[in-house]
């Protein structure tokens, strides 16, 4: 029994114009092991944001279900934390009180003092301290993430969601999260889903990436091993032969066969 | 390029002052030179702006004297009427805060109620009166539930408003967190609406200012607007136009503060 289990999840949307109802994928199935980093790859519309929300309980699957340590989850909870794209902070928060919410939250039997001591734990780790008394709209979009990261790390949920977590932040910085984002990965060793359409950042983060077809009634096509060996960084990771090899062959799926495979199976 | 800019600024605010005050003493001018001289004592026509300072320095000078019924100092009446207003005002926003959040949260529940609102929404505070006096049979409270009458809507409106629009990011980390409905509420919820809370209850407090006047001249006894009523059954208009001035001074004061209370609420996304 694997520890996380995507157990053939279907998903329809509503028709728009009584047209029915449209399939966004179909049948998608993989596990994902204790401690390891799944990154799922598609194409804009293939759904793979909404399978990491129907994982988080946010949405709720038309078909099929997700099996967490043994267990069917089918609402939200604090074992299923997630690192949204657009940030979620709260923004009449400062950073130290949005980590705070959270940390009260996973753990009510602790006095003040020690969530203030835990709280600034990760507002060190992720090098926000100096900044943890702004709010939202006085840091950057990459100072932001770092605090939804700090959230998110510090409930130590089961499962770790990353939503395209470095999609809207500028490419240097997020060459330097991400970076933070493996040292705290190789930390904690959280099991972590993460969904991009970021080849590099895929090949970087991932123990192995989930390759979708395209939608509407997009499928999971494969998983390939990333055989690159840890530690990785972003200067290394570019001269390595293997990196090469699983880059070519994920941009030529996501070329033209992500299209080819979704044709042939709908017919 | 900074200092030029806080120049013109600079000048653009001495402007506004020096024509501001120039309406003022444009004003007087003309309204003192459209009084009529008194004879013997006795004016005819409206007061002139001496005449009404003149009263209004007497009035200001001894603001809290209480000689009987009929007479007593502005202050004190001010008083009577800012009290009635702190009772059904505050139990007016807590019951329309309470409300809005409840129908902003469900929707559904909120659109089967709507009808009623939209219907019981435009009615004059005021004519709730008779109902009041008979059922309450105090004419006192009577304009307390006038009061409370007035500052319900805008607040329940804005508040139900407010947190109908609340983004649904916040409550997907709500609910991801499992936060009490307690904690969901004050940590989440209310901040959240909080700016459009505050616009609401701004616009009650500023209709409840309006109808605490027309409701105590109905009611007698107490408060500003029966001093405006019954300075005008006396024919003293030089203190009609001072009252009319402190109604308008106090209700400034009032939204100033508001306004300080929505800056602090006031939150950048």
């Amino acid at each position: 029994m694997s520890f996380l289990n995507v157990d053939f999840v279907t998903k329809y949307f509503a028709g728009s114009n009584g047209s029915g109802d449209l399939c966004v994928f179909r049948d998608v199935h993989f596990n994902i092991e204790k401690g390891e980093f799944v990154t799922m790859v598609g194409h804009s519309g293939c759904g793979k944001s909404t399978l990491l929300n129907i994982i988080a309980g946010l949405e709720t699957p038309s078909k099929g279900g997700i099996i967490l340590n043994g267990k069917e989850v089918t609402d939200p909870g604090l074992d299923r934390m997630v690192v949204f794209q657009n940030f979620s902070l709260m923004p009449w928060m400062t950073a130290y009180e949005n980590i705070r919410i959270a940390v009260r939250a996973a753990y009510p039997k602790w006095d003040r003092q020690r969530i203030d001591e835990y709280v600034h734990q990760y507002i060190d780790m992720v090098g926000l301290t100096g900044s943890e008394h702004k709010r939202p709209a006085a840091l950057s979009g990459g100072m932001r993430q770092r605090v939804g990261l700090a959230r998110a790390f510090a409930v130590q949920p089961k499962v770790l969601l990353l939503d395209e977590p470095f999609a809207q932040i500028d490419a240097l910085t997020r060459g330097v999260i991400q970076e933070e984002l493996v040292r705290m990965w190789m930390a904690t060793k959280n099991t972590v889903f993460m969904v991009t359409h970021d080849v590099d950042e895929a090949i970087l983060l991932s123990d192995k990436i989930a390759l979708m077809t395209d939608g509407p009634e997009a499928r999971l096509a494969e998983i390939i091993e990333v055989t690159v060996p840890r530690p990785r960084s972003r200067e290394t990771l570019i001269d390595h032969s293997e990196y090469t090899r699983i880059r070519k062959y994920i941009i030529h799926f996501l070329v033209e066969r992500s299209r080819k495979i979704q044709e042939q199976g709908q017919k | 390029m900074n200092g030029i800019d806080q120049v013109t600024k600079t000048r653009e605010r001495q402007k506004v002052i020096i024509s501001c005050l120039l309406f003022l003493m444009v004003f007087m001018l003309f309204w003192q030179l459209n009084t009529k001289p008194s004879v013997g004592g006795r004016t005819e026509g409206l007061p002139g702006p001496l005449a009404v300072a003149e009263r209004a320095w007497e009035m200001v000078s001894n603001p809290f004297y209480d000689r009987g019924p009929n007479d007593k100092g502005i202050g004190v009446q001010l008083l009577y009427s800012l009290g009635r207003m702190a009772v059904g005002y505050s139990a007016a926003s807590i019951v329309a805060i309470f409300l809005g959040v409840v129908l902003g949260l469900y929707p559904t529940l909120y659109r089967a109620v709507n009808p009623y609102i939209q219907i019981l929404k435009p009615i004059s505070p005021l004519a709730w009166m008779p109902l009041f006096l008979y059922t309450i049979r105090d004419s006192g409270w009577a304009a307390v539930m006038v009061i409370f009458m007035s500052s319900l809507w805008p607040t329940l409106a804005n508040t139900a408003f407010g947190v109908n629009s609340i983004k649904r990011d916040y409550l997907n980390v709500s609910s991801l967190l499992q936060l009490s409905w307690l904690r969901q509420l004050f940590k989440v919820i209310l901040p959240a609406a909080a700016p459009a809370i505050v616009a609401g209850l701004r616009i009650s407090m500023g209709s409840a200012w309006i109808a605490i006047v027309a409701a105590e001249m109905l009611i007698g006894g107490t408060g500003v607007g029966y001093f405006v009523w019954n300075e005008w059954n006396n024919l003293q208009l030089t203190s009609v136009i001072f009252a009319i001035l402190m109604i308008g001074m106090v209700g400034v004061l009032l939204d100033v503060g508001f306004g300080r209370l929505a800056k602090v609420v006031s939150y950048t996304e």
